[in-house]
């Protein structure tokens, strides 16, 4: 990938500056490191008090192993586990797929193809609360938009979508889809943007066209890019609370919950907090590793951060 | 590779012409559809709105008599749940430019201190806000509630802004980290040589430089911090001190919703944030392809 090379050039730049300023100045020293000190305050203490504190006072309350049990033999847990891969594993690996292709759509260069592309992002640019609760209203089976369409046009009625296990976790993913697909598009249409067309033409030259072109130049140069989106994503699917919470609302019966709105419903709706904690907690086996291959990955492609 | 030229050259320019508008043409129906994906959901909300409460009720796919019934009744607080809407507009204003405003801050001071200064350790500071960018914030959600009850912030404005700051500053610290690295070094050095100290640095070169970064950065702690609704509706429950977010969702909680009312809510709470974003997509986009990347 392009970026990690410009990085990684920047990077020696700033190694060699480094090593001449630190000739020149000595490196911090006196009044200059009070100063540094007194720059990097505010933020180290938002993070101790509100991220380092809550981590230890959550790790704290969902420390009783009892919890567990308890978490375990309940069923709207089990089933919550379950919508939780199914969301995180379609909802990011579709709607990545889409991107993806998408990025490759509104790479060419036509003025209707910007156009579109002011009306594509109209998802991303509007708030998620609005925007689901309009989903969920569309989806609703009695009155909603969608099965009036279905009844205009070929006289049926449709499912009650969001009154069932399976269309209803299908219509949250939908949605979730629906909302960040114009934000990853963007994304990988930079990525694309980035790759140097010399080695377009340069395939071009030795006879690459179409499908190779794309096997054998745009796959490889793209694909860190795609797996960093691709962890980042999954990151955000998991802690996604509005979108199970405002188009299903985790109905019917707490059957499209997934751990994030499980969570916090074991400890606002039954005032349990620390079964909501340990709801939440049991995710960390899939959190850690997703957390530290991106922290690897995001370092190495910004060199110092 | 020749037989493929070779098989070309047999086909007429017509073919390749013909070729050329069907691809054209799949192209703009495939566009089509995506108007229709993106777009439903929004026309969605405007038809409900512009509708009477009757209306909503109807099998119809326009609005039967559009009217603007219903925002006039939002914006004259004509109903038992918006009476305090203007009031909870003002909460969602304060709350966002004081997010803006300390992520600015706080983002900027930490990033200074990584890259200019070369604080040793700096790496920890970096590492922490990368750690914090990947923790998702619902997580958080519930020691933190608890945590606000301590400080005793609970119903307060400023639980939310300190929460929301948390979790806006790290992607300010990475672009501004980015951006931070297209200043030349030298500029520094000159100050120094001149007299000035860390904080006139600060203010005098770094801050005037860092502008662009710090127009998108802004635009983005004032869109999540506008856009937000789990911390908002956990940390504030009294009318008097909830933002729109929270008096948005409340329509839920009944169930003869006047959902017409409650759309033409929800299309004023989006107007903002969409303008918002519209106006500073360029800055945006190009803070976003700086490698930051968050929805």
């Amino acid at each position: 990938m392009s970026v990690t090379q410009q990085a990684l050039a920047v990077g020696r730049g700033l190694a060699a500056t480094r090593s001449r300023r630190h000739v020149l100045f000595g490196g911090l020293h006196g009044a200059d490191y009070v100063w540094a000190i007194a720059f990097a305050l505010p933020y180290a203490a938002i993070f101790l008090a509100f991220v380092i504190y809550p981590i230890a006072f959550g790790i704290w309350m969902g420390s009783d192993p009892a919890l567990y049990d308890q978490l375990f033999s309940d069923p709207r847990y089990l089933t919550a586990v379950v919508n939780t891969l199914l969301y995180v594993g379609i909802g990011v690996n579709v709607k990545m797929f889409l991107a993806f292709m998408l990025s490759g759509f509104f790479i060419r260069k036509r003025w209707w193809i910007k156009a579109l592309m002011v009306i594509f992002i109209l998802p991303w640019a509007t708030p998620a609360l609005p925007a689901y609760m309009s989903i969920h209203w569309f989806l609703n089976g009695q009155w909603g938009m969608l099965n009036n369409i279905l009844y205009a046009l070929f006289a049926i009625d449709g499912p009650t979508y969001l009154n069932e296990h399976w269309s209803g976790l299908a219509a949250n993913i939908s949605a979730y889809i629906w909302k960040t697909l114009p934000f990853w598009t963007v994304i990988l249409l930079a990525g694309r943007m980035a790759v140097p067309q010399e080695l377009y033409e340069a395939a071009a030259v030795d006879g690459a066209t179409g499908l190779r072109r794309f096997a054998h130049v745009t796959l490889p140069l793209m694909a860190n890019l795609y797996l960093v989106c691709t962890l980042l994503d999954m990151v955000f699917a998991l802690g996604d609370f509005n979108a199970t919470y405002f188009v299903s609302g985790g109905g019917p019966a707490m059957s499209t919950e997934v751990l994030a709105t499980l969570g916090i419903r074991y400890a606002f709706t039954i005032a349990l907090p620390r079964l909501g904690v340990a709801a939440v907690m049991s995710a960390l086996p899939l959190l850690i590793p997703l957390v530290i291959l991106l922290m690897r990955k995001l370092r190495m492609s910004e060199g110092q951060l | 590779m020749s037989a493929t030229t070779a098989v070309r050259r047999i086909r007429s320019p017509l073919f390749y012409r013909l070729q050329r508008y069907g691809v054209e043409l799949a192209s703009l129906a495939f566009g089509l559809v995506l108007v229709v994906w993106s777009v439903t959901p929004i026309y969605n909300m405007w038809k409900i709105a512009l509708d009477s409460h009757e209306g909503i009720f109807g099998d119809s796919i326009f609005p039967e008599a559009p009217n603007l019934e219903s925002f006039r009744v939002v914006v004259t607080q004509d109903f038992w749940y918006l009476e305090r809407f203007w009031h909870q507009f003002g909460n969602s204003f304060t709350v966002g430019l004081s997010v803006t405003g300390l992520t600015l801050l706080i983002g900027s001071l930490a990033s200074f201190t990584v890259g200019r200064m070369r604080l040793r350790n700096g790496w920890m500071l970096t590492n922490a806000a990368l750690m914090t960018y990947v923790i998702p914030a619902s997580f958080l959600a519930i020691p933190i509630y608890r945590i606000m009850q301590i400080y005793g912030l609970g119903n307060h404005l400023s639980s939310v802004i300190l929460a929301l700051t948390t979790f806006a500053t790290p992607y300010a610290i990475f672009i501004f980290s980015q951006y931070g690295k297209s200043i030349p070094m030298e500029l520094d050095e000159s100050a120094r040589i001149d007299g000035a100290n860390p904080l006139q640095i600060y203010f005098r070169i770094y801050l005037p430089l860092m502008a662009p970064a710090l127009v998108a950065v802004g635009t983005y702690a004032l869109l999540l911090a506008w856009n937000e609704y789990l911390y908002n509706f956990l940390l504030l429950s009294t009318p008097q001190s909830m933002t729109v977010a929270v008096a948005l969702a409340q329509f839920l909680n009944s169930d003869e919703s006047p959902w017409n009312y409650m759309m033409a809510t929800a299309i004023i709470y989006a107007l903002p944030p969409i303008i918002l974003y519209y106006g500073s997509r360029r800055y945006m986009a190009a803070g976003l392809t700086m490698g930051g990347v968050k929805g």
